[in-house]
């Protein structure tokens, strides 16, 4: 069963969805969350049967699909989709336990266990067209979750991301196709496997296009400045499992995509491109921190902070170095966490008084502690307080690009201290001080249902803030040798500089000893 | 005194003409019967002609069995040939013929199948499109082609309508001007090379190496114009919204198929050969037919409130999507031109079934035209099935994986990132989403929309029989599990194409 445990991962959801259209809707809530628990049980056990020490692709699996074509349904994991796959799971899981949405709840979790399929089916594709399959897959359902069940602007917010989604990715569709057909005048053979992609050296300018055309995808996917104004619309009127799953897993795939395809396809364009995304990124962080700032609607402070913190993501990737790497890939998962509890948290206090503006909240912390407790804590991992999960990552993406450049560093680090602020001031606008608005008086705090999902959250932020490293090492083990591979690879002085060679130590005793002889 | 004639019977070889005789002489029988015996039901004739069908569709494996052992047949005088495009062509005419005359078997009455004339002009149509994509010919292709016209003329005014009028005469007077236009570019071939054979005119203008370009250049005019009208490529595209509205659902998505790989074909063995000996110009003007035909078409589509007008305009996008192919002109790009197509008549043939099974007899008063938008509001409540199909077919026509048409879209992109035509390429993908827009649009009335007060679903169904759902199941399934079909598809497309020589 381990050898298909990627398909089976994959399709369990698909399959459990067509049966679900047979039950009947009072039940399904029950169905859903029971599929979604053996899912992530699933998942749970692939991170044991894992093995830590090997850098490489585990759980291979391969068929052939058009090998006229050079498409096989090749499907693997290593150290960077594992924890994703199983962040994926989770949040499905919690997801739907803690569903609160009543009407048409039959649709809403057929289409949530689609959507795991195609989250799945991304973060453990190992050919270029499969992941495009679920890449795009993963729009049908999001596109209807958004737009059935979300606020009143939801259909011109859904067809947005729909359309800008769509047009990214087709551009990287092009993109695939020409380093398929470079690798069919490479080898004279149709391969879109990922794997055998990285073994292509190319030449420095078409690894600057074809890296344009990856961008554009990926961009619009994170979604990085100036192409972030789809998220604001989406998650605002989004519902809350939907704006949970698309900050927690669905925006990952962008930069997740990244370091699968961009960092080792085309090392030397990365490093060519390393300043002006990191600018973009540094960009990114400040800009929407202000307009944070601005913002009345809570879902929208968070929804801006987590495109913010999606910009310290970038910067790590394009660090190009392990520990910058190996920090993003952890912030993914801190920030898939943090704001994923963030969303499920306003979504509370939606259901309780339907408005997400803060002027209708103030002194909520006297009538809902445990609440404001999770908040708070919540709030703190967000600002990348140490020891909570954000911090790791922060820490450590800032570190990789600290060797790169000092001045942006300093520029991304302060912006996220002041990023402090405008979570501080939501903080205080909605907690502190005295209930003002009658009807505040008596909301009841978090019920069982709800803790259900967010006291499992507030374990994983402490727990992985103070001790990262179950998750880090393997990780690092990945990134490691996805680094050396970009070195060797590298063609271009600059690149060469760029990325540093970790086996260096293994070179110097091999020239002393010719040199001894 | 004429010498007498002696020709053997066997290098005639008269079995070229078996698969268009089929349907032919399934015409005639229809009439007789008729004539025979008045007043027979309509399940009869739909009948007999799915047997004729099948019949040709037979011969048409045989042909191809053939195909592969021997390679390319000629035959009568060396008129008809079969090669690997008239048999592939030949499947899908067919084939979507197959698919397409249970349509007749609809729940409500409708006037055209009623009478057993539509059925053997059918038939004959059938006959017609078979002898113009197995000859290279010219003077045959125009007998085929108006055989077959004159026919879809009748079938259309036969759904007898007041648009259905309008349609049948715009769609005649365009189609005998492009009928005149064609004949004029044949004459002037014709004067230039003496011959009306495509290999022969050819073979004269690379001898002379093509010496006379400016008459060449006259004669191109007026294909290029006549098949732009065949193929509605913009600007001759004005008839195809009006005709697709005038005719029922079930015939416009037939039209929107057969009709059109027809002329793909006879457009591909005339220009094929023209752009690979440097016809420069004609390279150029066929870049802006692709470019003006896919986007004009695709902006056009956005702004319509009937489904069928908008899927009207998408079929003349996807139409100058495919024209792509032949301006790229290699055999990657040919056998993704009939991928493309086999893959296309599936989605468009169900979705155009969708909208015949929810054909209403008289319009409520919210419905300004038989397929408004608005009907389709709130589906999924009422009708989620049909929703879902539909929507599927949707995602198809858009091009999302895994369903059927996206891997055509994949394989023609392909083919011109192959052969260096990248800005074509990114303007091909970037076209794909803009017509995601109008797709989805129908996907956000059905499944985001409240229903219309009033509507209890019946109507999405209305029309349906079982012959119409079975068809519509066999459209969804090959839309669904298109990918596994898609290897085998490819290497036996690309064998047909390649060793036609295209």
């Amino acid at each position: 069963m381990l050898d298909h445990i990627l398909s089976i991962l994959i399709f369990f959801p698909a399959i459990a969805g067509v049966f679900g259209f047979m039950i009947q809707k009072d039940s399904v809530r029950a169905y859903g969350v029971a599929v979604a628990t053996v899912e992530f049980a699933l998942s749970l056990w692939l991170w044991f049967a894992f093995d830590a020490n090997v850098s490489g692709m585990q759980f291979m699996e391969q068929l052939p699909l058009v090998p006229a074509f050079g498409i096989n349904y090749t499907l693997g994991v290593d150290g960077i989709s594992l924890f994703i796959i199983i962040l994926a799971a989770f949040f499905t899981m919690i997801g739907i336990a803690s569903l609160t949405e009543t009407k048409d709840v039959k649709n809403m979790i057929i289409s949530l266990l689609f959507l795991q399929m195609t989250m799945v089916g991304v973060f453990a594709a190992l050919d270029a067209i499969v992941f495009y399959i679920f890449w795009e897959l993963s729009l049908v359902p999001m596109l209807y979750i958004i737009g059935a069940w979300g606020g009143p602007l939801r259909i011109y917010a859904s067809v947005k991301f729909f359309l800008y989604t769509f047009a990214g990715s087709l551009v990287m569709l092009v993109g695939m196709l020409f380093m398929a057909y470079f690798y069919y005048q490479a080898t004279g053979v149709w391969s879109f496997a990922i794997l055998e992609w990285y073994r292509l050296i190319l030449p420095e300018n078409f690894q600057l296009w074809l890296f344009a055309a990856f961008f554009v995808g990926f961009a619009i996917k994170v979604p990085m400045f100036p192409f972030h104004t789809w998220l604001p619309y989406a998650h605002g009127q989004a519902p809350t499992i939907g704006s949970v799953i698309l900050a927690a897993i669905l925006l990952k795939m962008g930069t997740y995509a990244f370091i699968r395809f961009s960092l080792p396809m085309f090392p030397d364009a990365s490093a060519f491109f390393m300043f002006p995304i990191a600018i973009l990124a540094i960009i990114m962080i400040i800009y929407t921190a202000m307009v944070a700032y601005a913002q009345e609607d809570i879902k929208q402070v968070v929804a801006y902070s987590s495109v913010s913190h999606m910009g310290v993501i970038i910067l790590g990737t394009f660090a190009l170095n392990v520990e910058g790497i190996s920090g993003s890939i952890f912030l993914m998962i801190a920030h898939g966490v943090v704001s994923g509890a963030l969303f499920l948290l306003v979504g509370v206090i939606y259901d309780r008084r339907h408005t997400k503006m803060m002027n209708q909240f103030g002194g909520l912390a006297h009538v809902m502690p445990r609440y404001a407790t999770i908040f708070g804590l919540m709030l703190m991992a967000s600002v990348g307080m140490p020891l909570t999960i954000n911090f790791v990552g922060e820490f450590l993406s800032l570190l990789g690009f600290y060797q790169q450049s000092h001045v942006l560093t300093i520029l991304a680090g302060t912006a996220i201290i002041v990023g402090a602020i405008y979570m501080l001031a939501a903080y205080k606008k909605m907690f502190f001080g005295t209930v003002t608005i009658e009807e505040n008086r008596n909301l009841p705090d978090v019920n069982k249902r709800e803790l259900l999902a967010l006291i499992p959250l507030s374990i994983i932020t402490v727990w992985l803030g103070v001790y990262p490293n179950p998750v880090l090492a393997p990780i690092n083990k990945s990134v490691e040798s996805i680094v050396q591979l970009m070195h060797d690879k590298s063609i271009t002085e600059e690149a060469k500089s760029r990325i540093p060679n970790l086996v260096q130590g293994i070179e110097i005793t091999r020239t002393s000893k010719e040199e001894a002889n | 005194m004429l010498a007498p004639v002696n020709v053997s019977l066997e290098s005639l070889n008269l079995m070229t003409l078996a698969p268009m005789l089929i349907p032919i002489i399934g015409a005639l029988i229809i009439l007789v019967i008729d004539m025979l015996k008045g007043g027979l039901d309509k399940s009869l004739y739909v009948v007999l002609s799915l047997l004729f069908l099948i019949m040709d569709f037979s011969t048409i494996v045989d042909a191809s069995s053939i195909f592969m052992k021997d390679g390319t047949l000629m035959g009568v005088f060396d008129v008809m040939l079969i090669d690997g495009l008239a048999i592939l062509s030949q499947f899908i005419i067919v084939g979507a013929s197959i698919l397409f005359i249970p349509l007749a078997l609809s729940h409500k009455r409708f006037h055209e199948f009623a009478y057993p004339e539509f059925f053997a002009l059918f038939l004959f149509m059938i006959g017609g499109f078979q002898f113009m994509v197995a000859t290279d010919n010219l003077i045959l292709v125009f007998v085929g082609l108006e055989t077959s016209s004159l026919a879809l003329y009748t079938l259309i005014a036969m759904h007898n309508r007041d648009k259905s009028f309008e349609a049948a005469v715009k769609y005649f007077t365009m189609g005998a001007l492009a009928a005149g236009l064609y004949s004029f570019g044949a004459m002037v071939f014709y004067a230039l090379t003496g011959s009306v054979e495509i290999s022969k005119i050819a073979a004269v203008l690379a001898a002379n190496a093509y010496a006379d370009l400016a008459y060449v250049l006259i004669g191109v005019v007026f294909m290029l114009a006549a098949f732009a009208f065949k193929l509605s490529l913009v600007p001759f595209h004005t008839w195809a919204p009006d005709v697709y509205e005038g005719s029922s659902a079930a015939m416009a998505g037939y039209m929107s198929i057969v009709p059109k790989i027809a002329a793909f074909v006879v457009a591909m063995r005339l220009f094929e050969f023209l752009i690979h000996s440097g016809v420069v110009w004609l390279e150029i003007v066929l870049y802006i037919f692709v470019i003006v035909t896919m986007t004009a078409a695709n902006i056009w589509a956005l702004v319509q409130t009937d489904v069928k007008r908008m899927l009207a305009y998408s079929s003349v996008s996807h139409a100058g999507f495919v024209m792509a192919a032949i301006l790229i002109g290699t055999t990657q790009s040919n056998s993704a031109l009939f991928l493309y197509w086999i893959l296309f008549s599936f989605t468009n043939l169900g979705s155009f079934s969708m909208l015949w099974i929810s054909r209403q007899k008289h319009l409520p008063a919210y419905q300004s035209s038989d397929h408004s938008y608005d009907k389709f509001a709130g589906m999924i409540k009422t009708a989620p099935i049909a929703a879902t199909i539909m929507g599927l077919f949707m995602l198809s026509l858009a091009g999302i994986p895994p369903f059927a048409l996206f891997w055509g879209k994949l394989y023609l992109i392909s083919s011109a990132v192959t052969s260096g035509y990248t800005v074509l390429a990114l303007i091909m993908a970037l076209n794909s989403a803009i017509a995601g827009y109008y797709y989805v649009k129908l996907i956000v009335f059905m499944f985001m929309k409240e229903p219309i007060v009033g509507n209890d679903g019946h109507m999405y169904v209305a029309n349906a029989t079982k012959p119409l759902r079975t068809i519509i199941g066999i459209a969804a399934i090959g839309t669904i599990f298109a990918f596994l079909a898609i290897n085998p598809l490819l290497e036996f497309v690309t064998s047909f194409v390649y060793n036609s020589g295209y």
